[in-house]
Formats: structure tokens, sequence, C-alpha cells
């Protein structure tokens, strides 16, 4: 579903990614983790189409993403979820009305049919009755839902989440990935999530990535890069866990 | 001769910005004649670099009438010809006074507000969620504010020529003794049509320059709030010093 070959990028002279190819197969879950500043968020914007590699290929179905433009570019991205890291939600907008944004620019539907929509994306995330917040009510957790039923609604084939854990409580963070677990099995999505979240990815992923020095270190499922013995791994999953980190 | 490679450096980068200015620009036309317009955009732009723009202009025309009619007075006293205090004020404000201080009033008041908004939508990521969704953000975030910009200025500017004249007639016919019909009447004898029509073609380019230079700069503002800040203060003088250059080009050739 997505393949990724041997991209570089830089930024002002400063490599932050050197050679990263993985891939993510239909209705896999893919963790991507690695310290701060290493560039998973560059990442995902590849995978988009929002940043251009200096080298390398980012392939959506076999399409090569950075030779599309226009209405073929429009149509990968509209079958792409993304979740930014700080919700990018529109702050002048309501609730409702950020969800609904997408279908009402995008499709014909007529504003009974959107309503009807939108707020089964709210239920669905947890949100009923919060419709006519203004973003700058909500809590991290409910900024995180909305901008997640914004990217529901236009009913995507892949969803890509940016830290959706990260700012939030152990417990906040623990529903949210809950409900992205539950959410996968209901519609099938394929996922990529980034998240130091470790405990809880660690039982959502079928396969974990981890990113390095700009290349992807190692690449297993949650059992392989638990018992890794790489000593780079092992540092930095007892550095995000305190040492304590048990699947099951 | 190190200096001359740096000279070298500098231009190319200010041609390189210029470069990127003006594409920016000829897209936002670009997608201003062709549809589809978002109108509610629109209409809530001019509401905010128009409507609420109206206090200012009023009480920014009423004083520069004021004290335009103060000077001319004492000015045109010592040539004993008081009885053109109206032409000297209605042309004053009409040629150059009404566009340009409109024009900088609305760059500190909107102009600034219109950067820090792009701006923040940048390094929050709504524009790049924006175009996610395949929606070209020019047609939501430039385009309004530039017709917003090319239909407020003159409005704005019309208002505050006629505040002004009234603030010259205020101090000179009310305070200082010129005669009603002496004032208006000279300033209709005087003030031609192509006065007015160098009024509202000047206007109508400081609406473009000002939403030009100010969505410009937000739109490519730097990362952070620090980003944003920077961005606004350069949108400020950028668009000030353009305004005031444009505004001697346009006396010099056109007119
Ligand atoms: N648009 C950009 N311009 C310049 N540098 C950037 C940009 N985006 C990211 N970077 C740099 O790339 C590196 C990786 O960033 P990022 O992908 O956000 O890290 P993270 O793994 O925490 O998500 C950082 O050093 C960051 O400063
Ligand atoms: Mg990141």
């Amino acid at each position: 579903m997505i393949r990724i070959e041997n991209i570089y990028k830089s930024f002002n002279g400063f490599e932050v990614l050197k050679g990263i190819s993985f891939q993510v197969e239909k209705g896999e879950i893919l963790a991507l983790i690695g310290g701060s500043g290493n560039g998973k968020s560059v990442i995902l914007k590849h995978i988009v189409g929002l940043m251009k590699p200096d080298q390398g290929h980012v392939f959506i179905d076999g399409k090569n993403i950075g030779h599309l433009k226009g209405n073929d570019l429009e149509e990968i991205r509209g079958r792409i979820g993304f979740l930014f890291q700080n919700g990018a939600l529109f702050t002048s907008f309501t609730v409702y009305d950020n969800v609904a944004f997408p279908l009402r620019e995008k499709t014909k539907s007529s504003e009974k049919e959107i309503r009807e929509r939108v707020l089964k994306e709210l239920d669905q995330v947890g949100l009923a009755g919060a419709e006519n917040k203004y973003p700058a009510e909500l809590s991290g957790g409910m900024i995180k839902r909305t901008a997640f039923a914004r990217a529901l609604v236009i009913k995507p084939e892949v969803m890509l989440f940016d830290e959706p854990t990260t700012g939030l409580d152990p417990i906040i963070a623990h529903t949210i990935l809950d409900l992205i677990k539950s959410l996968h099995e209901h519609l099938g999505f394929t996922a990529i999530i980034v998240s130091h979240e470790l405990s809880r990815v660690f039982q959502i992923a079928h396969r974990v990535a981890m990113l390095h020095e700009g290349r992807i270190w190692t690449v297993g499922t949650p059992e392989e890069i638990l018992s890794s013995k790489d000593p780079v791994v092992r540092q930095f999953i007892s550095g995000v866990t305190g040492g304590s980190l048990k699947l099951y | 001769m190190i200096w001359i490679s740096k000279l070298g450096e500098i231009t190319l980068s200010l041609l390189n910005r210029i470069g990127r200015m003006g594409l920016f620009l000829a897209k936002a036309f670009l997608c201003a004649i062709t549809p589809p317009l978002k109108f509610s955009w629109i209409i809530k732009q001019i509401w905010f670099i128009g409507f609420q723009s109206t206090l200012v202009i009023f009480l920014t025309g009423a004083f520069s009438g004021m004290v335009l009619g103060l000077q001319g007075f004492h000015t045109l006293n010592r040539f004993g010809s008081t009885a053109l205090l109206g032409p000297m004020v209605a042309l004053s404000l009409i040629k150059e006074l009404g566009p340009v201080l409109s024009a900088l009033m609305v760059t500190g008041r909107a102009g600034s507000a219109m950067t820090a908004e792009i701006g923040i939508m940048r390094t929050t990521e709504q524009i790049d969620a924006m175009e996610l969704m395949g929606l070209n953000p020019f047609r939501y975030l430039i385009v309004p504010k530039l017709i917003a910009g090319i239909i407020a200025l003159p409005l704005l500017t019309a208002i505050f020529d006629v505040v002004g004249i009234f603030g010259g007639y205020f101090v000179g016919g009310k305070l200082l003794g010129v005669g009603e019909g002496t004032y208006f009447g000279e300033m209709a004898n005087y003030v031609r049509i192509e006065d007015v029509l160098e009024g509202i073609y000047k206007s109508l380019s400081f609406g473009v320059i000002i939403t030009w230079v100010c969505c410009y700069k937000g739109y490519s503002a730097g990362f952070g709030a620090e980003g944003v800040s920077k961005a606004t203060t350069q949108a400020v003088v950028l668009s000030s010093v353009l305004v005031l250059f444009w505004d001697y080009i346009m006396t010099s050739l056109l007119f």
C-alpha cells in the first residue's frame, strides 16, 4: 500500500533523512518510533507529498506521489487521513464546522446528509455533544478526537497519526490508542502511528519501525523489537518506558 | 574584494525574494479570476478590513483635515488668498493624504492582523491540513483578502476625504471665518474629475499592495511564534514603505 524507497532530505544543509526505506501493507498498522527531532513527522509529510524528497521515491498503491499533480494528487490525498501533531484544527470554526468542512467543500452532499455524517463521526470518537465548542475551549484529548473525526469523515483507506498521544496524560493517551484500535477493526484502514506511548502502541501495531540517525534502524514485530539485543533499541525502549516495558 | 561578493549575494537573495513575491501575487490573481470564489469568506474580510476600520479612518481623516485647514489658512493668509482654502484642503486630501494615510492606517490595523492570522495558520499546520483536503488555501485565505482590500480601500479613502474636507471647513470656516459658499464653491471650481480618479487609482493599488505584502509575509512565516512575530513586523514595515514608494511612482509617472 505504502512503499518508501531510499529517501533523503536535508533542511538548510542539515541532513535529516539519510536513505529511508520501508513498506506498509494494506490493513496493517505500523508503529514508527524514535527520538524527538529524528524526522518522524518529516517522513509522514513525505508520504502525503507535503514535502518532496531530495532523492528517492514514495509510492502509494504503486503511484509515485512525487510525480502526481492536480487531480491525480488530490485523488490520492482524498484516500489518506492525516492527524497532525497538534490537531491543526481551524481555530475560527466550531468542532462541527471543522468536521463538516471537507464534506461541504469537496462533496455535493446536502446539509442534512452532512449533519448525519458529522454527528456520526463525532459520536464514533466520543465527542457527541461537543459540536458547538471552539478549538480554544477543548482539552488536548478532545482536540485529537476532533482532528481524528475530521480525518475519518472522508472515509480514508490510510490513516497517518502523528503523535496522537503526546501531551496527554497516560489514561487519555490509552483511550485514544484504544479508539484507534477499535476503529481500525471496524473500518480496516492501513495506518502508521508515531507515538511514545510504547506499551499500548506495541499491543496495537503489527510491526514497529525504529528511526535513528536518519535511517530505519530496525523493523520487526513488537515481540522482535522487545527481545532485540541491539543496544540502541534497548536504550531507546528503556529510556522511554523507564525500563519496565512488558507486552502482556 | 569580499564586499563585492557580499553585495552580489545580497542582490541575488533580494531578486529571489522579489521573484517569489511576484509569483505569489500572480497566483492570487489567477485564483481570483477563476471560479469558485468563496463569497462568504470575501464578505467576512470586507467586514474586517473595511467596516472595522471606519472609526480609525474617521478619526484620522477628521484631524488631518483640521490640521490642513489650520496650516492652509495661515499660509494662504500671507498671500491674501484664504478664499482658496477649500480647493487646497480638498486637493491635498483627494490626491495624496487620503489614499496614503488610509493605506497606512489599514496596514497598521488590518494588515498586521492578516499576517498574524495567516502566519499562525501556517505554523499550526492549518494550511497544510487544508491542502491535504484537496483544497487550495489561496482560495480561502488569500483571494478573499485581496478582493476585500481592493473593494475596501477606495471606500475608506472616500470616507477619509469627505470627513477631512468637513474637518478643514470646521477649522477654516467656523473658527477662522472663511465663508461656506467660498470654501465649497471654490472647491467645486478647482477640483477636477481627474484629481478624484487619481485618488481612486492610488487607493485601489494600495489595496493590492497591503493585502499582497501582508498575506505573503504570513504565508511564508517561519517556524513557531517567533516566526509569526517577525513576519508581522516585516509586513507592516514593507507594506508602509511600498505604499509610499508606489505613491511617488504613480504621482510622477501617471499624472
Ligand atoms: N519545514 C522545516 N524546515 C526546516 N527544518 C525542519 C522542517 N521540518 C522539520 N525540520 C527539522 O527536521 C528535523 C526533524 O523534525 P521532525 O520530523 O519534526 O521530528 P520528529 O521526529 O520529532 O517528528 C528537526 O531537526 C527539525 O528541526
Ligand atoms: Mg514530530
